[in-house]
């Protein structure tokens, strides 16, 4: 086994040849690929950065090349306040590069912080606290159970190498969120599962689903920040399909740096990372990471991903131009962290930069209850037109979801609708509070006698 | 059919039109997949695009319109509807075709043919503009200077104020042309990888160049491809089918691909893509090219010279990549540096603002 050539303290080994990595399903090329090609007079070009150490990837030797993708990294996180001392972080981990970086990146400044609360005198300085959250998926995937198990038991190990600051491992069962405490949440999953007809809308279902799952892990377990990997070219993926699932209006709210529409707000710093610069990471740092628990997509997301993976083939930059050209898109008023006192904990000269964020109340989003996009024009009006003469929650809760929910999650018939319904986690129905929605529309209601008393 | 739950249908049993309930069906509609008959098909494809033109005040009474006809399936479709809705709801517009010749032999000489016979099928006079006559130069002859990477950005640019000329001579006061929803879902997608906000923000505008000399609108805006081509082939309408012999490197061809995939999972996914375009959370603060107009032409430019001057002056000058790509300080040079050894250069293709 041959050693890091990295400081990351985590004892990993280098693995033997190149890994496929299955977050964004991008094949590694032999590495010496990666490089440029060597200067006129046929020796290696030097790094473009240090000019020290021959070529490793693109025009950067290794050590350069793993420091350009920590300082992106470091400047997301800084950039947008992300992590406060006083914090307890829970880093989402599904396996794959993306999430085995963000992982070991968050570890290297926990790191730094603890070292440098050791050498402090005063100890003032909390550090911030780190958690490990993986969601077990068996229950809906075709994964021999033995081998979700052997995963999770390297992912174990994975976790318990992160010296000296221990992290805590969280291990969520899928269906968990659909049982109330009784033994019946894989049978409740499958039933719901088993009303959504359309492929695509069941894959994205089982996103959210995946999403509130770490949402309640965090919750329950004390953790204040959700961190996940999603990466430029996961992010390039999802915006080309939102684009195709009409869910253009709400695009926005889901990529940025930082998302407080959740109770638990998720942060993603690994945002402006290629893919391929994160399992070359991994590859360099001899990172673990686990094909086992691979989730191929399906249905319009394999298409678009395909697509994109087509196009980036073409042109390396594509990726990045996607997400750039999104970026251009107005993000939310969630899309920012804007508690008063939140930014004390920065350095002044940062500090500046986030003074003028304001708390802007005025401008909330109603939010579909199923994947919680702000709703665009047309399902408010839609909304308005339907809220008026309803009476059970059920009704409630179908006039508040999105058109793409309606299509390609919410069934048809009324059967199956109402079995839906009933089966799904209270989370999902939670999220519709009646009160509350009256309040945002009553401005556009119409009654017969104008006394808006009678519908509270 | 991605996983729905759509009925399969009986062989030899006959199922009755969804929509009348006494006819037979012949045809499953492209865009929602119902089974319905020839006569309702006709019915609801027209009366969309009836609901369309209202919808979003196209036209006002009496405004004298050029229908930008090519001879291919969308603008003879186009031609068709219009004057057969402009009599059935009493629009009061004064039609006729636009042509624009760009000298492509063996293919535009042949459409051309196609809409000299539309003029008398439809009852719409003609009038035919060329690019040798405007410009001095035809595509053969342009393909012939700079080969087979950029012509298409050459005939999209010329062919655009070409039309401008051309309902400036008849004194039109509207210009239609029968860019339809996949075309517009085409151009959503390209504008997003192409990194191009300013165009992404007006390439879902049904009515566009308002403020300037001649608007041009899209009827056909919300309208299946597949659907026009139904509408054709059942009604026995008289179209040029061929694809422009210079098109196969067309980089839009990358895009039109993934949306026919696309289609086939959720044919709904074309208007899909259509409101996501229109709902986009452009920023108003977002840089907008500045619209002036050109020095030397007069047309409308957001530069000193207009596209169209700039591609002349190249080719007139030997200079064939003159105003190809973007120019080095501007927003996105990276990107365009790192294309130049691609095969696909993502370079626009002109049609995408027409």
């Amino acid at each position: 086994m041959s050693s890091c050539r990295t400081t990351c303290q985590s004892h990993c080994s280098r693995s033997d040849g190149a890994q496929d990595f299955n977050e964004s399903s991008i094949p590694i090329q032999n590495i010496s690929i990666a490089a440029e090609p060597p200067t006129s007079n046929g020796l290696p070009a030097p790094c473009s950065k240090c000019g020290a150490e021959e070529r490793f990837y693109g025009s950067m030797c290794a050590v350069c090349f793993r420091g350009h993708v920590f300082g992106k990294f470091k400047l997301a996180v800084t950039n947008n306040a992300m992590i406060s001392p006083s914090d307890n972080l829970l880093v989402a981990f599904s396996g794959g590069h993306a999430s085995r970086v963000a992982l070991q990146f968050i570890h290297e400044m926990q790191y730094k912080a603890f070292t440098s609360w050791v050498a402090s005198k005063s100890q003032a300085l909390p550090v911030f606290g780190v958690g490990v959250a993986f969601v077990d998926e068996r229950v809906a995937s075709n994964q021999p159970s033995c081998e979700v198990d052997k995963a999770i038991e390297e992912i174990k190990l994975i976790v318990s190498d992160l010296a000296p600051v221990q992290k805590e491992l969280h291990i969520l069962p899928i269906e968990s969120i659909c049982s109330l405490g009784s033994n019946d949440g894989k049978s409740k999953l499958n039933g719901l599962l088993e009303t959504i007809t359309d492929t695509t809308g069941r894959e994205d279902f089982l996103h959210f689903l995946r999403m509130l799952s770490l949402q309640k892990i965090a919750l329950e377990r004390g953790y204040n920040k959700l961190v996940l990997g999603s990466c430029t070219s996961a992010i390039a993926r999802h915006i080309i399909s939102a684009t195709v699932k009409g869910r253009g209006y709400s695009l926005p709210a889901d990529f940025q740096y930082v998302d407080v529409r959740w109770e638990i707000p998720v942060v993603l710093p690994l945002r402006d990372c290629l893919a391929q610069e994160l399992s070359m990471v991994c590859h360099l740092d001899g990172l673990k990471t686990q094909k086992l628990l691979d989730r191929p997509c399906v249905g319009i997301n394999a298409l678009v991903s395909s697509f994109v993976t087509r196009l980036q083939d073409e042109n390396p930059s594509r990726e990045s131009t996607i997400l750039r050209t999104a970026e251009k898109l107005k993000p939310f008023h969630f899309n920012k962290f804007s508690k008063n006192g939140y930014h004390d904990f920065l350095p002044s000269r940062l500090r500046s930069k986030f003074q003028n964020v304001k708390d802007d109340s005025s401008t909330k989003e109603v939010l579909c209850p199923i994947c919680g996009s702000p709703l665009d024009e047309s399902d408010l009006q839609n909304l308005i037109k339907k809220q008026e003469n309803y009476q059970e929650s059920i009704d409630y809760f179908i006039s508040q979801c999105c058109q793409s929910c309606h299509f390609q999650i919410l069934p048809k018939n009324e059967v199956p609708l109402v079995q839906f319904y009933a089966l799904l986690p209270q989370p999902f129905t939670q999220r519709v509070n009646i009160n509350s929605l009256r309040d945002q529309i009553k401005d556009c209601l119409i009654s017969d006698d104008d006394d808006l008393d009678d519908y509270s | 059919m991605e996983g729905s739950d759509g009925k399969k249908s009986r062989r030899g049993a006959g199922r009755v039109c969804s929509i009348c309930n006494e006819r037979k069906a012949a045809l499953k509609r492209p865009k929602t997949l119902e089974q319905i008959c020839r006569e309702c098909f006709y019915t609801v494809f027209e009366d969309e695009i009836h609901r369309t033109i209202v919808d979003n005040h196209l036209f006002k009474p009496g405004e004298r319109v050029a229908i930008g006809a090519s001879g291919g399936k969308d603008s003879t479709v186009l031609a068709y509807v219009l004057s057969e809705l402009n009599r059935r709801h009493n629009y009061g517009l004064d039609l006729f075709l636009l042509s624009v010749d760009e000298g492509i032999t063996g293919y535009r000489d042949d459409s051309l043919e196609t809409v000299k016979r539309n003029e008398i099928q439809y009852g719409l006079p003609l009038k035919i503009v060329s690019y040798k006559t405007l410009y001095g130069w035809t595509m053969d002859e342009i393909v012939k200077a700079i080969g087979l990477k950029n012509n298409c950005t050459f005939c999209g640019v010329f062919r655009r104020q070409a039309l401008d000329r051309g309902a400036a001579v008849m004194k039109a006061e509207k210009l239609v042309t029968g860019h339809n929803a996949d075309d517009m879902a085409e151009t959503i997608l390209l504008n997003i990888l192409r990194g191009d906000i300013a165009r992404l923000s007006r390439c879902t505008f049904i009515t566009t160049g308002e403020d300037g000399p001649i608007p041009r609108c899209k009827p056909f805006k919300y309208t299946y491809e597949k659907e026009i081509v139904m509408y054709a082939y059942f009604k026995k309408l008289d179209y040029f089918s061929t694809e422009c012999i210079y098109s196969p490197n067309a980089y839009r061809g990358f895009a039109r691909e993934f949306i026919k995939d696309l289609e086939r999972i959720r044919p709904r996914a074309i208007l899909d893509i259509i409101r996501s375009g229109e709902n986009f959370r452009i920023s108003s603060s977002t840089k907008m090219p500045e619209q002036g107009t050109c020095e030397r032409c007069g047309y409308i430019s957001s530069q000193k010279l207009c596209k169209a001057c700039v591609l002349l002056d190249g080719l007139n000058r030997g200079l064939p990549k003159q105003g190809i790509g973007r120019s080095r300080g501007r927003n996105n040079a990276k990107d365009e540096e790192h294309n130049k050894d691609s095969s696909f250069q993502s370079k626009p293709c002109g049609a995408l603002d027409v």
